[in-house]
């Protein structure tokens, strides 16, 4: 982290604060589905937090993202409140969406949370239009795509990334490069060097970062949505990072390096910003009671997905279309 | 003894009719906005001329020509539909909406149930198809079974310009993601006026003649032909009930039931291939509430089970023609 660093310590403190969230609702969650309390499938973005962290400080509620199964991070850095998170996830009708979509679908449009998608490739063209309806109406809106290294490799992706720049759409593509798509290596499925390579031939601004350094991604992200507000279009942002826990939650990583996992955890950039952080001068209570705030939230938020009810049948045939089945 | 002076009776055709509804949705609501290769006046308003003018009208920045990217195209009228605007996309032709099935089935059918109501898709996609221009297996598949077995959205098909007009108005205004289904070869067919700024109501059919010994239920181009068929039969003293889906998907089960339970035989005709078609669902519903008072097994014609051939010979041989209705009807006779 470069220590020359102009972030004010609010802003530091309040991407810390998201991380601390992410990491900590992680492992619960993989707790409880351990314990079988909460059936669910789970795609951990342990390892991850850094990126959504840092680019949301710099989007406020009204700015759009749209992100895909492995998001639970992406949910929670862009403030979707945990009870309502953790219900859906339990699939319980007080959930975000009433228990109907689970956590590959989790929608909160009140946080700007306005798609989640479980087919890779697909949260770019669909931010797009997010970007077209906030520049057809003269808003200010910026609408985030989070995507992963595999899913550079899917049509979608390319459609998406020339559709945006041929019509400076304020957007901004955030490939999470975590090195695997699925179990697959990716050098083994990747053509370019690397994904920022890709922003040339869209005649997009494209960039690589470090995802675990929340001063990168913040700098990157604070100029991508800058260009996007002022309607000079979108940027490819490629945030190299590692998942923790393979693909989905009971994932055996065989298909993994040797040791490849465990030096990625020994440079968790949890703990890393943390320590940064105390040593910059902030105050080791500061970050004791966010914690605890936060453990606070996630125990009341276990609570009430355990405890709330589950959807009503009646459930089953409802929102599939404006009027109700007769 | 003077002739009369002819009075001439306007007529409109469905490129006229669909262009005149998307110019009053627009100028009706400002979330209205149209997308779809070469659909603004630079590139000719559309490949046959359905958005002429209506660029020079509002704009580019809402009547936007796009790369040809399906996925894209619909990706982005989806993310503009849930944020509230009434997007209406054209993919020039059904086939190519299998490059946007993703987007369309995955996407548009199911945000608002997997969102638990949270959002919606008032989208409409526009497409055209139909065999008889000689465009062979890729550019004329009626494909509209695929997406009436999807839940969450709507299946419109107009059979006249005059429905054309209406239906398109309520698709644009409906809160559902609607495919409305537009022939292609008879886009140029004159037809009657359409009544000004009347929506045609969707999931409602049409009983275009009423009659008593066996009911036609179709939708589309041929059901065009379906009427000259019962014209002619009824020649005959035979008298044919009529019914125009116009919408396929929600279907409107009640009027066919109704009609089916008082004529006791049924004819389903659609161009789309015979086999796991729209015609195999309407069977199947008349046979699971009326079979014991069906007089005839209900009848269905389709297209042949093959793609759309090119030659001429094959292509009339391909689709169901007036001859071959004909016969299915007088099969339900017994």
């Amino acid at each position: 982290m470069n220590p020359e660093s102009k972030v004010d310590k609010a802003t530091l403190v309040d991407i810390y604060r998201r991380m601390a969230l992410i990491q900590r609702s992680d492992d619960r969650f993989r707790a409880v589905i351990k314990s079988g309390k909460i059936v669910a499938p789970y795609y951990s973005p342990r390892g991850q937090e850094a990126i959504p962290a840092a680019v949301s400080v710099n989007l406020t509620h009204e700015d759009y993202i749209c992100t895909i199964y492995r998001g639970i991070h992406d949910m929670l850095a862009k403030g979707v409140p945990s009870k309502l998170l953790w219900a859906e996830i339990a699939g319980k009708a007080t959930g975000t969406c009433k228990g109907k979509g689970g956590p590959m679908h989790i929608t909160h449009p009140e946080s700007g949370v306005m798609v989640t998608t479980g087919i890779v490739g697909s949260s770019m063209p669909i931010a797009n239009g997010l970007a077209l309806a906030a520049q057809i109406r003269g808003e200010k809106r910026v609408a985030v795509a989070y995507f992963g290294d595999g899913a550079s490799n899917i049509g979608a992706f390319h459609e998406a990334l020339n559709m945006a720049s041929v019509w400076k759409l304020p957007v901004v593509f955030v490939c999470q490069n975590n090195g695997y798509g699925e179990h697959t290596r990716y050098e083994l499925a990747t053509s370019a060097k690397q994904i920022s390579d890709r922003a040339i031939g869209y005649q997009m601004p494209g960039v690589t970062i470090d995802g675990n350094d929340p001063l990168a991604v913040y700098a990157a992200a604070r100029e991508a949505v800058a260009r996007a507000r002022a309607g000079e279009g979108p940027t490819l942002i490629e945030a190299k990072t590692f998942r923790f826990h393979g693909h989905v939650f009971g994932d055996a990583d065989a298909y993994m390096g040797k040791g490849e996992k465990e030096a990625a955890m020994a440079r968790d950039p949890v703990p890393l910003f943390r320590s940064w952080l105390v040593e910059g001068g902030v105050a080791e209570a500061e970050l004791a009671a966010l914690e605890s705030a936060i453990d606070h939230e996630i125990d009341e938020a276990v609570a009430f997905a355990l405890e709330s009810p589950v959807p009503d049948l009646a459930e089953l045939s409802t929102d599939v279309l404006a009027e109700e089945a007769v | 003894m003077n002739a009369p002076a002819k009075t001439k009776v306007p007529t409109m055709n469905t490129i006229q009719t669909v262009n005149l509804a998307l110019d009053e949705a627009m100028e009706l609501d400002p979330n209205v906005i149209l997308l779809g290769e070469d659909i603004a006046d630079g590139q000719e308003g559309g490949i046959v001329g359905v958005t002429k003018g209506l660029s020079s009208k509002y704009g580019t920045a809402r009547v936007r020509s796009t790369p040809i990217s399906e996925q894209a195209i619909i990706g982005a009228a989806i993310g503009a539909a849930i944020v509230g605007m009434r997007p209406v996309a054209e993919i020039m032709l059904m086939n190519f909406t299998t490059v946007a099935m993703d987007m369309i089935v995955n996407h548009a059918a199911k945000l608002r149930y997997m969102s638990g109501g949270q959002t919606h898709v008032p989208l409409t996609i526009r497409t055209m198809t139909g065999a008889g221009f000689g465009t062979g297996g890729q550019h004329a598949d009626y494909l509209e079974a695929w997406f009436a077995h999807t839940a969450g959205m709507k299946v419109v098909a107009p059979s006249s310009p005059a429905d054309a007009y209406g239906l398109m108005l309520s698709c644009i205004f409906d809160d559902d993601p609607c495919l409305f289904i537009e022939n292609m070869p008879t886009y140029w067919n004159p037809g009657a006026m359409p009544e000004a700024g009347k929506r045609i109501p969707l999931g409602k059919a049409n009983v275009v003649r009423e009659g008593s010994d066996v009911t036609v239920i179709s939708y589309s181009r041929i059901f065009n032909d379906c009427a000259a068929v019962a014209a002619k039969l009824a020649g005959e003293g035979i008298s044919v009930e009529l019914i125009d889906l116009r919408t396929i998907s929600p279907l409107d089960q009640a009027t066919l039931l109704k009609s089916v339970a008082k004529t006791r035989r049924a004819v389903v005709v659609h161009e789309a291939v015979r086999n796991f078609g729209v015609g195999a669902e309407i069977a199947a519903l008349l046979h699971e509430h009326l079979f014991g008072d069906l007089k005839s097994p209900v009848q269905r014609v389709g297209a042949n089970h093959s793609p759309v051939p090119f030659s001429k010979t094959l292509e009339m041989a391909f689709v169901p023609q007036q001859s071959t209705i004909e016969a299915a009807i007088r099969r339900a006779l017994g």
